[in-house]
């Protein structure tokens, strides 16, 4: 009876995960979406806790444990999740997932000593055997990938590269699945070692997988690593003949793998580039340095106040520096003041300007910034011909007319903001130094270009300033 | 081998279907959801944890209790942290008025 209500919680739980996922992908039901796909965790959760039999028809116990282990993640869950500033939502991200990774990997540790227990080694049922491993070595990927990747992101782990990194990685891999494949198919009487070594090197494929991959492309990494986990979880449905686990797994393996590519494609860039391009891992060719080396031209908070307020039409064009600066809300003051002076203020958002995409969008309608203000590449291309001035605070590659003309360039093909079409370019930022991608700028050296050091936070409370004294 | 797909065809059906469905739902997402929904999905895949709660509901040894203890802290984590995440991004969306 019981089991026969479970069932159906499950349906009930795989449903709404399919309804959240389509939900989240459209801006006015994501919110909805996610909820629904909460409610339908939840309902899982509980409906195991209090209902789940084995074959046997033994119920769950332990459940001091559980409920122990339930309110400590939720507690440090929770409080981690809002804790976390805006700026560091990707590492967050990267994090949660790891513990996913790594929850599918212990998984998969304790099942294969239950299979160790029941049966004799050199007679372990093979598909059973097939799955954990999978699961293993899948969770342990996730897991210790993540890691990396979060260390990446908040600074603590730099971009390491070793010439043959590549080659070693795929005989890694190679290795991990060799070796995979002759304790399932053999059965050796050292199974349990080869078990143990499996987990080792798949722990040490993680980090050598992630380890050589520049920090700017993290969330593509971050996303990949998400679908991995997504089918280390369908393993455990799979080992528990368990709906919804399979169910959830499998979409997220799929979606996040076709958002991987979604993501790879708004940079006009492959997978396997991302994966084996080292792009911006600091050693791209030395071709893509500016040939120009000509002069750039200094401008003061003061001159800029008086292009800005007789401008009819600005542009800002926001970028990672924005966000590291915190200038969110004081970018917001000088929009709202501009308006106020009847300039037509817009913001110009490139999909992959910050961190991960839409880290703008989430950045300024923090500071109330209103939707329709800003406008997605497509749409704001065309009009930086009529537009007076671009304000571009703290974005580089973005911006970086290269992309358009140099097939030497590393990010050559990647769509870009044109905002060499407007009559004055400003470009805020604290020094020359390159953007993520390690290369030049060509367009800080045109004539029509000015630029104005300092962090974004500090010199746009200037221009506020100087705004209003005019 | 070729034994346990049969004994397990439903799954391998399920399986199959539940890929065409993850890329049908989100295909037409926009850049900027992407992120989100990134979230939103690495929230879900903490499904996990069930498998987790049945390894501790089930657990005789030491072993299993500890590592069951773990993953169902680690799987709690990643569903309550990746839905509370998911839900704080999608609160700056919110239509103004």
């Amino acid at each position: 009876m019981n089991s026969n209500i479970l069932q159906l919680i499950y349906l009930i739980g795989s449903v709404s995960f399919m309804i959240g996922l389509k939900m989240l992908s459209k801006p006015d039901t994501a919110r909805k979406g996610n909820l629904i796909a909460a409610f339908g965790m939840t309902v899982a959760i509980f409906g195991t806790i209090f209902l789940y039999e084995n074959s046997e028809g033994i119920s769950l116990h332990n459940y001091g444990w559980i409920f122990g282990g339930l309110i400590i993640g939720s507690i440090l869950g929770t409080l981690s999740a809002k804790k976390v500033k805006m700026t560091q939502m990707p590492e967050m991200v990267s994090l949660f997932n790891g513990m996913g990774g790594a929850c599918a990997m212990l998984i998969s540790a304790v099942e294969f000593t239950h299979l160790t227990d029941k049966h004799e080694i050199g007679a372990l049922p093979q598909g059973h055997l097939l799955i954990i491993m999978l699961g293993l070595i899948i969770g342990s990927i996730s897991f210790v990938g993540s890691l990396v990747a979060w260390g990446k992101l908040s600074g603590r782990v730099g971009d390491k590269t070793l010439k043959i990194q590549q080659v070693v990685n795929i005989g890694l891999l190679l290795l991990i699945l060799g070796i995979a494949c002759y304790t399932i198919l053999v059965g050796p009487a050292e199974t349990v070692t080869y078990f143990y070594v499996i987990w080792g090197l798949s722990v040490l494929y993680g980090i050598l997988f992630v380890m050589p991959i520049g920090g700017a492309d993290m969330p593509v990494v971050i996303s990949l690593l998400n679908s991995f986990t997504g089918v280390a979880a369908a393993m455990g449905g799979f080992l528990y003949d368990n709906k919804v686990m399979l169910v959830g797994g499998i979409l997220v393996g799929s979606a996040g793998t076709l958002l991987t590519l979604v993501m790879c494609k708004a940079m006009n860039r492959s997978l396997t580039n991302v994966l084996i391009g080292n792009f911006g891992g600091g050693n791209t060719g030395e071709a893509s340095t500016s040939p120009s080396g000509g002069h750039i031209r200094e401008i003061n908070p003061g001159d800029t106040a008086i292009l800005l307020k007789y401008a009819n039409k600005v542009i800002i064009v926001p970028g990672y520096g924005l966000a590291v600066a915190q200038a969110q809300h004081v970018c917001h003051e000088l929009e709202q003041l501009l308006e106020s002076e009847g300039v037509g203020v817009k913001y110009a958002i490139h999909p992959v300007a910050g961190r991960m995409p839409g880290h703008m969008n989430v950045l300024l309608a923090e500071s109330n910034v209103s939707y329709d203000k800003l406008v997605e590449m497509e749409h704001i291309n065309p009009e930086f011909t009529t537009t007076d001035v671009v304000l571009v605070v703290g974005a580089n590659d973005v911006v970086n007319p290269a992309a358009k003309t140099d097939p030497s360039s590393p990010i050559y093909g990647m769509p870009i903001l044109d905002v060499e079409n407007a009559k004055n370019i400003i470009v805020m930022k604290r020094s020359m130094k390159a953007g993520y991608a390690g290369i030049e700028n060509e367009l800080f050296y045109q004539p029509k270009t000015s630029m104005l050091f300092g962090d974004a936070k500090a010199t746009l409370a200037k221009l506020v300033n100087e705004v209003k004294a005019l | 081998m070729l034994e346990f797909i049969n004994s397990n065809i439903q799954i391998v059906y399920l399986v199959i279907l539940m890929i065409f469905v993850g890329i049908e739902l989100i295909e037409k997402v926009p850049s900027v959801l992407h992120t989100p929904l990134m979230s939103g999905a690495n929230a879900i895949h903490g499904v996990v944890i069930i498998g987790a709660i049945i390894i501790m509901g089930q657990a005789e040894t030491m072993f299993a209790t500890i590592l069951g203890f773990i993953s169902v802290i680690l799987g709690t984590l990643n569903v309550v942290g990746g839905f509370v995440v998911t839900d704080r991004m999608l609160e700056m969306f919110k239509k103004k008025k």
